[in-house]
């Protein structure tokens, strides 16, 4: 037995082998992204049923509902839903999708289950930190639906909380506790965040194996590497701005509240008749919360690329067309995105030629915006595709990316935006972007690497079936809903048909609603196909889709310490298909050099 | 125990990548000419100097809070107590201290190295308690949490660099625990040693950056 394999086997000895060692408090990366996993999809679960709710009222405002007032009492009065109920659920809708449903499924999820996989190394660098991190975040996870409890309602000003609505406790009902406990429960989620991407970066930097250089690296490690960038420098930000909010929601601060607040026409006026909060600037705010977010929407999407690659070159056994090309739109994506913030503020006030900058910047990313899709329509050019659900949900990205990109187009220039400002336009365009390009990639990757998650292939007939039934449904959730934002519908509001002008668009808001519920309902069969196959699909090889990472030179799945052996050491980029010199149709990364490689 | 072996950072994990191709004899070989070996870094400074870019973020996020809000019509300047200066002094000799006493484990010097580590926690001790006795000298001068922007970015910024220092204690006293007795004569003693004094040094200069934004700048 080498030395190697006496350590493999070591490690594979001391596997922990209680129940709670092993699946509930692991220090294992692919338990613990395979709890990330399953915990955001279930908060995913929560957070669609808020939504289904939401499209309800839009649809039929003034419709009875007293059956859903049994489920949900607070939220309605004699079968109408109240609006601050209302307010509350596209605040949690929001709040839980970005952060704890997608950021976490695609980032922590994958993140853990296939770094160390595909760079070739035993575990994350910082096992203990790991399996913290996870508890982290489920911590968050627990506060933020605990505040649906809280007796005033959960938070209701929005995901983005801006103050002054968020930082009064008194202004409406939602913000009350139920912000504290939104604060909270986002800064679980920042320490969780950070304490994963300190493991991602210091992973894939220092413990990729023998050859496998960066420009090696399968594009979804690239994206996670970024991603975890983003996170660790766009984080802070939003950490430092709770804390404010934190202090001038209960320590009488004035950080961003302004003087000369009213709530129902009563001055905030303390004791000595003085404004209780003076000269805050509620801007600060926006300005802080943004600088996140924007680097956050992609820390949703970018993954979802890096899957979409991979899930490309593998499905069409083609070579992924210019991938040098693709880092460096990978690069230009993550470096603009720390300096266009401010086109999310357009109509926030601020200086015009500072808004042209803004507008400059976001122009500039759809330069390696159009790279990414021009080289995944060369890779798919003339190839032989095979239709497996993965694949289906890969060409779904690039699908939503390029329509949802184009509106993105249009709502980067201050001009249009200005009309298009908080109108259903922008919920289309990020919901195809953002959201859509993260699910659909969330759902290919899981067809893709259930092997490594369950050793077993997931069903490829409901797979089928969920992907279309969901393609056709998102689309026709999210594409009508360009037109009412550009006939004027706002978002965010409780009942559209207060307005006039608004009446005509109650046809196209119901067949949203009928669109949308058909949408919730067929992700029954995603649910189904995953705990069914989990427990009994057909068992899988070792490289069931002959593919060429690291992640498929062990078992499916594979055992504690990733080998059972010596770490395998690599030799290529993983997109070597179709090589017409090689004696099969791919060449995997450990694969020793061809003849014609090594020059023999 | 499992972890250990898998935990990437434990020296014996190390070569195990490196044992899987046949030639391990003569120059180091990079796979085919194409890859790059795995960079030197130690994955434990890597990890902890990437901590402190997050830390350095937030503080960046608040100075540009703390730019924006000093230009409001209600910003009352804070005077600095004279305290302030004391607890900075006693933050960088602790600093300084570590560093003796890492250069006594150097020489080997166990006895010169517990001292110094005993000054290095006693002077991070008086700064701690110097603090809250700066918040409560400027409580009794009527400053506040919330009676003005000044104070209030004061208390927040002592504040956070205070949770992130008492955070460095719990860590110092790890440190001390696990290396008792001979152990800091070992690599991982000083490794560990090294890998704390780089926090401690951020938070020396951390808390010179907030003095001198809040009070000079």
């Amino acid at each position: 037995m080498s030395h190697a394999e006496a350590h493999a086997a070591e490690a594979h000895a001391h596997a922990p082998q209680a129940f709670i060692w092993k699946y509930v408090f692991s220090k294992d990366h692919k338990v613990i992204g395979i709890q990330y996993y399953v915990t955001a999809m279930l908060m995913a679960l929560i957070a669609g049923l808020l939504a289904m709710l939401i499209r309800v009222q839009l649809a039929w405002p003034a419709g009875d509902f007293s059956m859903l007032q049994k489920f949900v009492p607070g939220g309605y009065d004699s079968g109408v839903m109240k609006p601050e109920f209302y307010a509350m659920l596209f605040t949690m809708h929001g709040t839980i999708m970005v952060f704890f449903v997608m950021s976490t499924a695609p980032v922590s999820g994958f993140g853990n289950l296939l770094i160390p996989l595909q760079v070739g190394a035993r575990d994350m660098a910082f096992p203990f930190l790991n399996g913290l991190s996870f508890w982290t975040f489920f911590c968050g996870c627990v506060t933020i639906l605990w505040s649906f409890f809280v007796a005033s309602g959960a938070a209701a000003a929005g995901w983005t909380s801006y103050p002054p609505l968020s930082a009064l406790r008194n202004s409406i009902p939602g913000s009350d506790w139920g912000q504290t406990f939104w604060i909270i429960a986002m800064v679980f989620f920042i320490a969780s965040f950070t304490m994963g991407g300190l493991n991602f970066v210091t992973t894939i930097i220092n413990l990729r194996t023998k050859g496998l250089s960066m420009f090696r690296l399968p594009l979804t490690l690239w994206s996670m590497f970024l991603v975890a960038i983003l996170g660790l420098l766009a984080f802070p930000a939003l950490t430092g701005a709770s804390l404010m909010l934190l202090l001038d929601r209960h320590f009488g601060t004035s950080f961003f509240l302004p003087t000369g607040l009213v709530i129902n026409n009563t001055p905030l006026l303390g004791a000595n008749g003085q404004w209780v909060h003076q000269g805050g600037s509620p801007l600060l705010w926006q300005h802080l919360f943004w600088f996140l977010g924007h680097p956050e929407v992609y820390i949703l999407m970018l993954p979802a690329l890096g899957f979409t690659s991979d899930i490309l070159t593998t499905f069409c056994r083609k070579a992924l067309f210019g991938y040098k090309a693709m880092v460096g739109a990978m690069l230009a994506i993550s470096g603009l995105s720390f300096i266009v913030w401010g086109h999310h503020m357009f109509v926030s006030g601020m200086s015009p030629y500072l808004g042209m900058a803004f507008a400059v910047g976001t122009i500039l990313i759809a330069v390696p915006s159009a790279v990414k899709v021009f080289n995944w329509l060369a890779t798919l050019w003339r190839s032989r595709i095979q239709y497996k659900t993965a694949m289906l949900w890969g060409m779904g990205v690039v699908s939503l990316f390029i329509s949802g990109g184009l509106s993105g187009i249009w709502l980067g220039q201050s001009a249009p935006d200005i009309h298009f400002h908080d109108t259903f336009f922008v919920v289309a365009h990020f919901h195809l972007i953002m959201a859509g390009a993260a699910l659909f990639g969330v759902f290919g990757a899981t067809a893709m690497w259930f092997p490594k998650m369950f050793g077993r292939t997931m069903n490829e007939t409901l797979g089928k079936w969920h992907f279309w039934l969901t393609f056709l449904t998102y689309y026709g959730t999210f594409f009508p809903m360009h037109y009412i934002g550009l006939a004027g519908h706002m978002r965010r509001i409780y009942d559209p048909y207060q307005y006039e002008f608004l009446k005509p668009l109650q046809g196209l808001n119901v067949f949203i609603t009928v669109s949308a519920i058909i949408l919730g309902l067929a992700q029954i069969l995603f649910f189904v196909n995953f705990f069914w196959s989990a427990f009994k699909g057909q068992k899988a090889s070792e490289n069931p889709w002959d593919a060429n990472g690291l992640e498929w030179t062990t078992a499916s799945p594979p055992p504690h310490g990733n080998w059972p052996g010596a770490i395998p050491e690599v030799h290529r980029w993983p997109y070597e298909y179709s090589n017409p010199d090689a004696p099969k149709d791919h060449v995997m990364q450990h694969e020793p050099p061809l003849a014609v490689e090594s020059g023999h | 125990m499992a972890t250990e072996i898998l935990d990437a950072r434990a020296p014996a994990g190390r070569p195990v990548a490196g044992l899987g191709g046949p030639a391990h004899h003569g120059p180091v070989d990079h796979g085919d000419g194409g890859g790059e070996p795995r960079s030197g870094f130690d994955p434990a400074q890597f990890g902890l100097w990437t901590f402190l870019g997050t830390v350095t973020m937030m503080f960046i996020g608040f100075t540009s809070a703390y730019i924006v809000r000093r230009t409001g019509v209600d910003w009352r300047p804070l005077p600095a107590p004279a305290l302030l200066f004391w607890n900075t002094a006693a933050l960088l000799l602790s600093s300084a201290a570590l560093e003796a006493a890492r250069r006594r484990r150097a020489a080997l010097d166990l006895s010169g190295l517990r001292r110094w580590l005993g000054v290095t926690g006693l002077l991070a001790l008086v700064f701690a308690g110097g603090q809250l006795l700066a918040w409560r000298l400027l409580s009794a001068r009527g400053f506040f949490l919330s009676s003005n922007p000044h104070s209030s970015f004061f208390y927040l910024l002592s504040g956070v660099h205070l949770v992130h220092l008492v955070g460095g204690l719990v860590w110092f006293a790890l440190v001390l625990r696990r290396l008792r007795g001979h152990r800091y004569a070992t690599s991982a003693g000083g490794g560990a040693l090294s890998l704390f004094a780089t926090y401690w040094h951020f938070l020396g200069l951390l808390w010179v950056y907030v003095l001198v934004l809040i009070f000079v700048f």
